[in-house]
Order: structure tokens, then C-alpha cells, then sequence
């Protein structure tokens, strides 16, 4: 084993409990405590100096979109994933909509395989459920799924499965590979030219609006369904207090659902739609107050799951431009964390450790990663983020590593900022830049 | 003042500077020479994005009787059919050297987007965007209401607001820029706002805005207004189930005759009726109301010169140009 195997992190809080020290070996967690100092391998382990710093499971994003193939100009998945690995993340799953769809096990295995050869987080592809998103022939799924790249996820996002019937398959037929539609619910009719959230603040600025109830009708349907059929069923990017509730109520009758909420939504409201700034146009629109304070209380009382960022960058061009022309989505992966801190920790809603569960235990269990979302204990892959909650820093697009300059914290000041990352027991993060990608096997 | 976007955004006192501004102006249209010197040298362009012909010439009128130059840049024929973005079209301008740039854009806040951004530094004003705001619109409808008021009243009409004054706006307000500006400048020059219109063509979270919501024309009508504002229905709109076909929606909700008789029964002609324009005979308003004494339609294409006049005349050679001595807002050469 030649020295740069092993690291020697000192020092830092494990979910942000007592300080321990954690040794990295050939990929795991080989000791902690008063153990790893002592232990064989510690006395050739680079050492990482960590006092006071938050030891965290490696991030994991169940909704990234990282456009490669076919939107390059966008992002691609070496850019896309130095910006994962530099948000803390060990894993993303990249969303279907790439252009060709991610529907065949020919692009999910091509997506799979630029992941393995960029080698900063595993790159996860999601299958489309119906063929080109178009809603209306199931995608093959089961060849996903059997592929190298493994798909447990299936998603249209960006596109609602809207016809109940085939929802009502797609639902099924995933069951025979253990895996999850993931739902993006927007009823199409209730939402044409939908350009915000609709409400007060739309009224005003006169921008077609997109009703919550768009979305907890897709959300009350399909709970339903997955009940019925006794299937997996995910919900991308819950926007509204009434979305809470309905999950609530599926989950309190032992509806198989789980969810996600944006860092967005839990920070933003529709108000800042009146600058007219594209920088805010998003897909689920960014909605009321009253609706960020029920996400935030539906993510600490567990009714939401997990943070998935959906990471959607665009060129400059998509956004420099009037609002009705504008692209929606915005950039996540760089500030996710530290949004979530600032939102949910700092607020004491969540502690560190229901941090770990829903950026990265639940992430990684819903997507059927299984070396990844695991606990920070002897054994384990090394894929460990360290977090120095105390700093601050101004959110500056031009110094992120994603292509897209669309950040819509852009000049916020936010705490939480990542030092160091291992992926898989490699050091792909150090001091807060880029380190190395890790090199793996044949791809 | 360096844009006019909205009416929202503008204050009592600048609101009442451009009408009073505008009575001036008005004057110079009743001359036989209808010119003033005021922007001679300064370069207006009117960026048309979507059709519209008589705000374009009002614009185009206003800008020439304060000897401006005036280009006229519609979005037809031009690069912007061939994808130019509204930013190239933007800095384009900004090369040419345009000292001001009169906007009209199908998607709610392009104008706000010019303002904003770098792409231009000239003074932007808004002339109709998309489904938000029409300010100019309203001002020129603030404008003929004032005229109307202080007749009636027998005051002076120059620095005076509309309070007190009732006026209703009806018709298809969720897709009426009109009815925004008019709604925020009546409010802030004191008159009392009731919006009449079907449900589904109030926009969700009206409910909050400060006037009155009535699906009863009549009954507003019975209650006493001092002004009714009619506004232009689409008859396409019924293809999207807004209501089921234009016969139904002009009986429920427009000013046809019986309407007007029953106006005139009660009342000897202290009732407006006002329509910016273009008008659906037949439809929104009957030929016999829209060529009654009572209505201010012409009045108020007249008073738009005027208003444009004054809304340009502030943004170019207004507050930017001149510290403010107490008559600074009197236009030169008047």
C-alpha cells in the first residue's frame, strides 16, 4: 500500500458528536476514537487535521441533472460531478432528460460509464419511465435495471407521468427490479404556460400561474395508486404546505412514499419573482412563505425524506433574457449544504445527525445505493464529508465549478463550508478545492 | 424618476407632476403649430415586440411634437423574428445611441428587464408588457378622469387628485394590463376601484388587491359609479372556457343598451363611460354607448398624446438634466 491510501482524519465530530478520530484504509473506515491513532495503518496515513469540524456520511442527491449527453454547453458529467464532489456529495443520480432521453439501457450505461471515468462521485443514472418523456409507451425498464448501470430509479421529471394508467404500471412493473418511479407531479392542463406560483404575487406581476393544487392532485392520485398496487413510489421536489399534508395522511395509512424537498423551497419565496429576474424561474415554481415553513416543519418531522437539489444548470443565454423566455432551474449542488445548514440546522429544527439521514442514508436507501448512505462506522466505504459549520462564505456562481452561473443564492452569505471529501476512501476534495478524481477499474 | 415600468411604483406627487405636465402639453395640441422644442436632438425608439398601431403612433406623435427623433423598431420583419434575443436588441440600440426606449413586449416584465440589466442605460418606458401593466394607459385614463371630475366639481383640475371619485373597470381583468395600472394609480390619486368581471377572468389572489370584486354589472351600476371603464374581451377566450360564448358574455357583462338606458334614466350624463381601445362593438360595449355623449374614447386618444408628451419630456429632460428650481417641471418653451 503506498502512503496516499491512508488518511488520518483528527479531530473532527462524527454527526457532530464528541470528536474522534477516523483512519481511512484501502477505500473504508478502518478505526475510530482513541483506536485509529494507534492502529497499524495509521503510522504511514496522511494526516487530516479536523478539530472541531463535522464529520458527515457522504452526500448523496437523488435528483441531479448533469445534461450530458446532448447538452454539453449546459453541463456535462465531469463538470457536474466536480461540483457534487465539491458540495460534499459521494453520489448523484442523473435525472433522464438528457437528449437522447436516458431510456434505453444503451444511454443509461453511457451516462454510468462517463461517471466511472470522471471518478469524483458515483454517478447514478435514472431511467425515463416512458419512452422520450413523451408519457404515452413504458420505457424499457427492466434492461435499465439489468444494465451495468444498474438504474432503481425511474423518472420523467421535467414531465409528469400524467396518464393514471400508465402511472398505474409504471408503478407495477418497477416492483420486478426493486425499483422507484420517481414522480414529478404537475397536472399538465391546470399548469399551461405556467410561469410562477400562483397567488397573490402573481396576480400582480401578471405571470400565468402555476396552482399548488397542480401538484397535490398528481400527489393524492398517485399515493394512492402506490397503495393500491402496493408499489415504491418517490415524489421529486414537494412545493406546497398542501403537498405535506397529503403525504402525511399517505404515510400515516402506510402508503410505501417517500419524498423530497429542494434547498431551494426550503429558503425562497415567489417575492423575489417581482425583480422579474429569470435567476428565480424554477420548475416547481418557488411558492409563499407559509409554504417554506411547511416544508421545513415536514422535513423535521420526517414527513419528507430527503434534500434533492435539483441541480439544473443552464447557459447564460437561457436566462439572460425576459422571464416568459427564460429556462427554468437553477444550480444546487454547490450550496445545498449549506442552505440545509442555514434553513434546518441552524434554525434547531434538525440536529447533524438527521442532516446525515435525509442528504444521505435515506437518499442513498431509496435509490438502492448500497455502499453509500452508510453510517460512519468501522467497516464501512470510506465515503465521509467534512464540514466546517462555522464558516461563512458569499455565494459567488462565478467560482463554482458547475457550468451554470444560474445560482439563485447568488451574494448570499451562508454558513457551512466543505473542507474535505472521500469517495470510496479517496480524497476528492482537500482544503476546500479539488483534489483528484479516484481512479477505479475498467468502465 | 429614470424609468416609467409601473404604476405600482409611482408616487402620488410624480403622478400628478406628469398630468399636470400633460395639461400643458395638451395645450400644444390645440395649437396650429403642435411643436415644442424640447427633445430637439434626442433620439426616441419605439421597440415594438408585438403589434399595436395606435399605441405606437401615440407614442410616435408625442415624441415628434417635442422634436424628437423617433425609430420605430418593430419586432415584424426584424431580427427578433430571426431569434435575436431581447439583449442583442437591447445593446443594438444602446450602440445607436438611443436616448430613450419605449417598449412594448408580449412577456410580462421585459421592460423591467431592460431597466435592470446593463444592456442599455437609456430610460425605459414601459408600453404594455405582457398581462402586467400599461402605465401610460392609465395615466392618460387618470388624466381624462381628472378632466372630467374638476369640471364637474368646478375646481381646477392642476393639482388635484381623484378623491372621492367611483369607478368601475370591467371585463377581463386576469389578462388586462390595463386593469393593473389603472387599478394601482386610481388607488394612489384616491378614487375607489370595484372590478367587475366573471370569476374566471379575475386572477387567483385579486382578492387581496384594495377594490371591490363584483360579478354583477348591474348591480354596480345601480349602486353609482362615476366612471365605467369597459376593457377589451377576446372572443377567443371562450375557446378556453373562460365563459361559454360571447352572447353570454355580452349580456351578463357588457355595456349594452338597456345598460345605457338605464344609465341615462338616472342620471344626466355625470357617468363616464371610458374604453381604451380597441373597442369589440357588439361585444364588450354597443355601438350606441360607444358613441354616446358619455363616452370618453376619443377624448382619451387625445389625452394620451399629451400624457406621452409629459412622460417623456420628465424621463429626458427632466430631473436628469436640470436641478430643480420650483418650476422645474414647466417645459421649456411653453
Amino acid at each position: 500500500m503506498s502512503t496516499n491510501t491512508s488518511y488520518l482524519i483528527r479531530g473532527a465530530k462524527p454527526l457532530g458528536n464528541e470528536a474522534s478520530d477516523i483512519l481511512v484504509l484501502d477505500g473504508k473506515i478502518a478505526a475510530l476514537g482513541a483506536d485509529a491513532a494507534t492502529h497499524p495503518g495509521a503510522a504511514a496515513a496522511t494526516v487530516i487535521e479536523a478539530a472541531g469540524q463535522i464529520a458527515l456520511p457522504g452526500l448523496v442527491d437523488l435528483h441531479t441533472h448533469l445534461r450530458e449527453p446532448g447538452r454539453e454547453d449546459a453541463e456535462t458529467v465531469e463538470t457536474g460531478t466536480r461540483a457534487a464532489a465539491l458540495g460534499g456529495f459521494t453520489a448523484v443520480h442523473a435525472m433522464a432528460n438528457s437528449n437522447p432521453v436516458a431510456d434505453t439501457a444503451g444511454v443509461v450505461e453511457q451516462v454510468w460509464s462517463l461517471g466511472k471515468r470522471s471518478g469524483w462521485v458515483d454517478v447514478r443514472p435514472v431511467g425515463a419511465v416512458t419512452v422520450g418523456l413523451a408519457g404515452t409507451q413504458m420505457s424499457e425498464i427492466g434492461a435499465m435495471a439489468d444494465s451495468r448501470a444498474q438504474v432503481r430509479v425511474f423518472s420523467d421529471d421535467g414531465i409528469c407521468v400524467f396518464d393514471p394508467l400508465l402511472m398505474r404500471r409504471a408503478l407495477e412493473y418497477v416492483k420486478a427490479f426493486d425499483g422507484v418511479v420517481a414522480q414529478h407531479a404537475q397536472e399538465p392542463r391546470l399548469t399551461e404556460g405556467a410561469q410562477m406560483n400562483e397567488g397573490e404575487v402573481s396576480a400582480v406581476l401578471g405571470l400565468a400561474g402555476w396552482p399548488a393544487v397542480a401538484e397535490e392532485s398528481i400527489i393524492a392520485r398517485d399515493v394512492l395508486l402506490a397503495e393500491h398496487v402496493g408499489s415504491r413510489l418517490h415524489i421529486c421536489h414537494v412545493s406546497t404546505a398542501g403537498s405535506v399534508e397529503i403525504i402525511r395522511w399517505a404515510k400515516s395509512r402506510g402508503v410505501n412514499v417517500t419524498a423530497e424537498v429542494t434547498p431551494h423551497h426550503l429558503l425562497l419565496t415567489d417575492e423575489l419573482v417581482k425583480s422579474y429576474d429569470p435567476v428565480y424561474k424554477v420548475n416547481p415554481p418557488l411558492r409563499r412563505e407559509a409554504d417554506v415553513m411547511a416544508l421545513r416543519a415536514g422535513l423535521a418531522d420526517g414527513t419528507i425524506d430527503i434534500i434533492g437539489t435539483d441541480h439544473a444548470p443552464h447557459p447564460s443565454e437561457a436566462k439572460e433574457c425576459e422571464w416568459a423566455a427564460a429556462a427554468m432551474g437553477m444550480t444546487g449542488l454547490e450550496t445545498a449544504l449549506s442552505v440545509v445548514q442555514h434553513t434546518m440546522v441552524e434554525t434547531g429544527m434538525i440536529s447533524w445527525a438527521d442532516f446525515a439521514r435525509i442528504t444521505s442514508t435515506a437518499p442513498a436507501a431509496i435509490g438502492r445505493v448500497a455502499d453509500q448512505g452508510r453510517e460512519l462506522a468501522m467497516g464501512e466505504p470510506a465515503n465521509i464529508t467534512l464540514v466546517d459549520a462555522e464558516a461563512r462564505w458569499i455565494v459567488d456562481p462565478f467560482a463554482m465549478a458547475t457550468k451554470g452561473r444560474n445560482s439563485p443564492f447568488k451574494g448570499l452569505e451562508l454558513p457551512g463550508k466543505v473542507t474535505s471529501v472521500f469517495f470510496h476512501g479517496h480524497p476528492t476534495v482537500l482544503g476546500g478545492k479539488l483534489a483528484t478524481p479516484r481512479v477505479s477499474g475498467a468502465f | 424618476m429614470k424609468h416609467l415600468l409601473s404604476t405600482l411604483d409611482l408616487s402620488r406627487a410624480d403622478a400628478i407632476r406628469i398630468l399636470d405636465i400633460a395639461e400643458e402639453m395638451a395645450a400644444v395640441g390645440t395649437r396650429e403649430v403642435k411643436k415644442l422644442p424640447a427633445l430637439r436632438g434626442r433620439t426616441v425608439v419605439n421597440l415594438f415586440f408585438e403589434d399595436s398601431t395606435r399605441t405606437r403612433i401615440s407614442f410616435e406623435a408625442a415624441a415628434k411634437r417635442l422634436s424628437a427623433d423617433v425609430i420605430n423598431f418593430s419586432a415584424k420583419g426584424s431580427s427578433v423574428s430571426k431569434g435575436e434575443s431581447l439583449k442583442d436588441t437591447a445593446q443594438t440600440l444602446q450602440a445607436i445611441g438611443a436616448d430613450a426606449v419605449v417598449i412594448r413586449h408580449g412577456a410580462s416584465g421585459a421592460p423591467a428587464r431592460l431597466a435592470a440589466t446593463d444592456w442599455i442605460d437609456a430610460p425605459v418606458v414601459n408600453a404594455g408588457d405582457g398581462t402586467h401593466e400599461h402605465p401610460t394607459q392609465a395615466l392618460l385614463d387618470a388624466f381624462t378622469l381628472r378632466t372630467h371630475w374638476s369640471a364637474l366639481h368646478g375646481h381646477t383640475s392642476l393639482g388635484s387628485d381623484l378623491s372621492g371619485m367611483r369607478v368601475a373597470i370591467v371585463g377581463d381583468i386576469l389578462h388586462s394590463r390595463v386593469a393593473r395600472s389603472n387599478l394601482w394609480l386610481l388607488r394612489t390619486l384616491g378614487a375607489e376601484v370595484t372590478m367587475v368581471a366573471p370569476p374566471t377572468l379575475l386572477p387567483h389572489g385579486s382578492n387581496v388587491w384594495p377594490c371591490t370584486i363584483s360579478y354583477d354589472l348591474d348591480a354596480t351600476l345601480a349602486s353609482g359609479t362615476d366612471a365605467v371603464m369597459m376593457l377589451r374581451v377576446q372572443g377567443e377566450r371562450m375557446h378556453d372556457s373562460y365563459f361559454p360564448n360571447t352572447r353570454e358574455y355580452s349580456r351578463l357583462w357588457g355595456f349594452d343598451d338597456a345598460r345605457l338606458a338605464a344609465l341615462d334614466a338616472r342620471d344626466t350624463g355625470e357617468t363616464i363611460i371610458m374604453h381604451p381601445g380597441p373597442m369589440n362593438r357588439g361585444l364588450e360595449i354597443s355601438s350606441a354607448a360607444a358613441d354616446s355623449p358619455r363616452s370618453t374614447v376619443l377624448a382619451q386618444v387625445a389625452n394620451g398624446v399629451a400624457v406621452r408628451m409629459a412622460v417623456l419630456y420628465l424621463l429626458l429632460s427632466g430631473d436628469q438634466q436640470r436641478p430643480a428650481p420650483s418650476d422645474a417641471t414647466r417645459p421649456a418653451g411653453l
